[in-house]
């Protein structure tokens, strides 16, 4: 279904529930899900607030064309204010959740103040209440999963929730759906933690309505299935290798970080990428990939389904951790294995179970311990500081400590719970946190790959991939080739991709159809689904529209061009051999051009001629 | 000439016997033509949609007059792509 027009409103503080109807002004502006639940936060959340605080308000919003037949359409997204950033955050997810909600009949929650005792929030379609998390509070998000389904005897109820280190206050803390999917990035489920709210247990049993033209629709979604199938990358290389597929791709280009930024290259790439997922091990003869799997509506299936050895260290004594459950991503891969310089397969697979199993972000969380690492390297920490674990590059005895560690909120825990911004200002080594607005990066170095540097230096929610993934035009030849270490033309790229990503995540579909999709595929099926101008050139202002609001909300926020920069390592250590010798980030010959064609002034602030050009 | 080939993701079927996960060191003709070499391992050109040669892209117009020389490593994937 298109839009339901009906949202949820949450008083934790007041414990009521009450329908509103959804302002289709804003809806005809902001599309949905990101763009919608961000419009909804800007209005309703001072951008000065404690991001821990009852003022801050927890959004989970569905697109409009979430529960719908187009492919991965069963996308949602948590929209705060982060605590790790300060700035606005928006994570996506796909799973099943997303859907649900739309079949329960609403487009999005609005969480806001705090409850005095831990509770959920059960919706069963009409019928919505909050009940006593007393269960469930202190549990991992797979036991809250399980008991959930057990309490309420549904084995189709969706379930969001957070886990144990979200509860001790980790700052990079999931909101996790369907046990193994995460609104993974910025904190939002320590915002959920702060609100003493565990869990949402959804069960929808409406049907698909709304749409503007149904006939229509349904024809641009066959088309559009047809083009993803077509796709070599959508059709057979995601399905196939999944995302891993990446690492030896981003290492052989010369854009591969590894020991906390501090090489670009790493030897034991091919040792953890999708291939050797594939191969079967030296030691059980069983390859680490068990099957491939899909989100809601999803003719993609990119999704991984991984097994470690049981004789594993790391599982040995471990039966819980025996079965298939959610495997490597690349990004995940990347940040617990190249960054801490660890390629071992299976400990890190373990780790990726821990991450999903009690929700912290793996991106955050692995670059956090690779930091640790060369802090530790240098001697500014000691295993007095690290409850007695050698934190060397490479060890992955260190690596499954330390996760272990984490999930107890112990000791050191609470160091490495406040990522790596914080942790290196403590001890004194500001310099080797690799993080935009105090958000890590992810995969892919800014000195190899220019566009990339400028996308995380100028992303709304500090530094991501996800925001403008021009990493698919530099290295990747999607939709064209660009030149990986070219400066000039990337602003341009950037906002394109930027832009184009805001309506993606505002629609309800999964940014990797973008393999395959342009918004010439995208469009169609928005316009065929809601009322309003979702043509090409529609759809592309609303993204402009939502990248701009969001950059105001920062801006009150407190942000400044100050904080569009990226760390000095990645503007005066050059990277040392490999196919990009000698390169820096050239962040500073891209950042003025990109604020002048974003319609912002030399100091990045968004002007009023562009609030007038975008109805801001 | 002693040159090495790299194959990934679905191309791997294509790599003669040999012990490394994806490289081989081969022997071929001096100066060979970089689509030549691909075309000897019949891999196709939109299969060949990643080509790199010591780590760098060499779009398709200029893969048929690319001259490789001793110790060159090529580097060969499909379309692929992740985030
Ligand atoms: S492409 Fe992957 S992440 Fe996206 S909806 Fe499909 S399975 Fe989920």
């Amino acid at each position: 279904m298109s839009w339901t027009r009906k949202i949820l409103r949450v008083n934790l503080s007041k414990g009521t529930c009450t329908p509103e109807a959804l302002n289709m002004d804003w809806a005809k502006a902001y599309l949905g899900q990101r763009g919608l639940a961000s419009k909804y936060l800007v209005e309703e959340v001072d951008p000065t607030c404690d991001a821990l605080g009852p003022d801050n308000k927890l959004i989970m919003a569905t697109g409009p064309l979430t529960g719908t037949m187009a492919s991965t359409a069963g996308r949602y997204s948590v929209v705060c204010k982060s605590p790790l950033t300060g700035a606005i955050a928006a994570s996506n997810s796909g799973g099943f959740l997303g859907a649900e909600m739309k079949f329960a009949g609403w487009d999005m929650i609005i969480f806001e103040g705090k409850s005095e005792k831990p509770v959920y929030l059960l919706m069963q379609d009409d019928k919505v209440e909050l009940r006593s998390a007393d269960a469930i509070w202190g549990k991992s998000a797979w036991e809250t999963d399980d008991i959930l389904h057990a309490t309420h005897q549904d084995p189709q109820m969706r379930i969001a929730c957070i886990g144990r280190t979200a509860e001790a206050g980790c700052l990079y803390a999931a909101v996790m759906n369907d046990k193994h999917r995460a609104a993974g990035r910025s904190g939002v489920g320590t915002v959920m933690a702060s609100k003493n709210l565990k869990a949402v247990a959804i069960r929808g049993t409406g049907g698909i309505g709304n749409l503007e033209d149904a006939k229509k629709f349904m024809d641009a979604v066959d088309a559009g299935k047809q083009v993803l199938a077509d796709g070599a990358v959508t059709g057979q290389g995601l399905p196939i290798y999944g995302t891993q597929v990446l690492m030896n791709v981003i290492n052989g280009v010369g854009g591969l970080p590894a020991h906390n930024m501090r090489d670009v290259g790493f030897e034991g790439a091919g040792d953890i990428s999708a291939e050797a997922m594939a191969e079967p091990r030296k030691s059980d003869g069983k390859p680490n990939l068990t099957t491939n799997a899909g989100c809601f509506a999803c003719t993609i299936a990119c999704g991984r389904i991984s097994t470690v050895d049981k004789t594993h260290f790391s599982v040995k004594d471990k039966p819980q951790y025996h079965g298939a459950s959610g495997g490597l991503e690349y990004e995940a891969a990347w940040a617990l294995g190249a960054d801490t310089g660890v390629s071992d397969l299976d400990a890190l697979t373990y780790v990726n179970f821990l991450c999903n199993e009690d929700g912290f972000d793996p991106i955050t969380f692995g670059a956090t311990v690779a930091a640790a690492m060369e802090m530790f390297g240098d001697g500014d920490l000691t295993t007095d500081d690290t409850d007695g674990i050698e934190l060397k590059f490479g060890s992955a005895e260190a690596l499954v400590a330390i996760t272990e560690l984490l999930v107890t909120g112990e000791g050191f825990a609470k160091d490495l719970g406040q990522g790596s911004k914080r942790l290196c200002d403590k001890y004194k080594r500001p310099e080797l946190s690799m993080t935009v607005k105090s958000q890590e990066f992810p995969a892919y170095d800014p000195r190899g790959i220019q566009g990339i540097g400028l996308n995380y230096a100028t992303s709304n929610r500090g530094a991501c991939h996800l925001r403008g993934y021009t990493v698919a035009s530099e290295v990747l030849g999607i939709p064209v080739k660009t030149e990986q270490n070219d400066a000039e033309g990337k602003p341009e790229l950037v906002k394109a991709f930027q832009d184009a990503t805001a309506v993606v995540d505002s629609a309800g579909l999964c940014l990797f159809t973008t393999f395959a999709w342009g918004m010439d595929n995208i469009a169609p099926q928005i316009d065929a689904a809601c009322e309003g101008d979702w043509s090409v050139e529609g759809c592309l202002e609303a993204g402009e529209r939502i990248w701009n609001m969001e950059r105001i909300f920062n801006q009150a926020a407190g942000f400044t061009a100050d904080d569009d920069k990226l760390p000095k390592r990645m503007l005066n250590e050059a990277i040392k051999g490999g196919p990009t010798d000698g390169q820096v980030s050239r962040l500073g010959e891209m950042l003025p051009k990109y604020y002048e064609i974003r319609g912002w002034n030399p100091q990045g602030e968004v002007t009023a001629e562009t609030r007038k050009r975008l109805s801001l | 000439m002693k040159m090495y080939i790299e194959f990934y993701a679905s191309l791997m079927k294509y790599l003669p016997p040999g012990n490394s996960r994806f490289r081989r060191e081969v022997k071929v003709e001096d100066s060979l033509k970089l689509n030549r070499l691909i075309e000897c391992y019949h891999i196709s050109p939109e299969e060949a949609h990643l080509v790199l040669v010591n780590g760098h892209y060499i779009y398709h117009e200029d893969r048929p007059n690319r001259k490789l020389i001793e110790g060159d490593v090529v580097s060969i994937w499909p379309p692929v792509a992740g985030g």
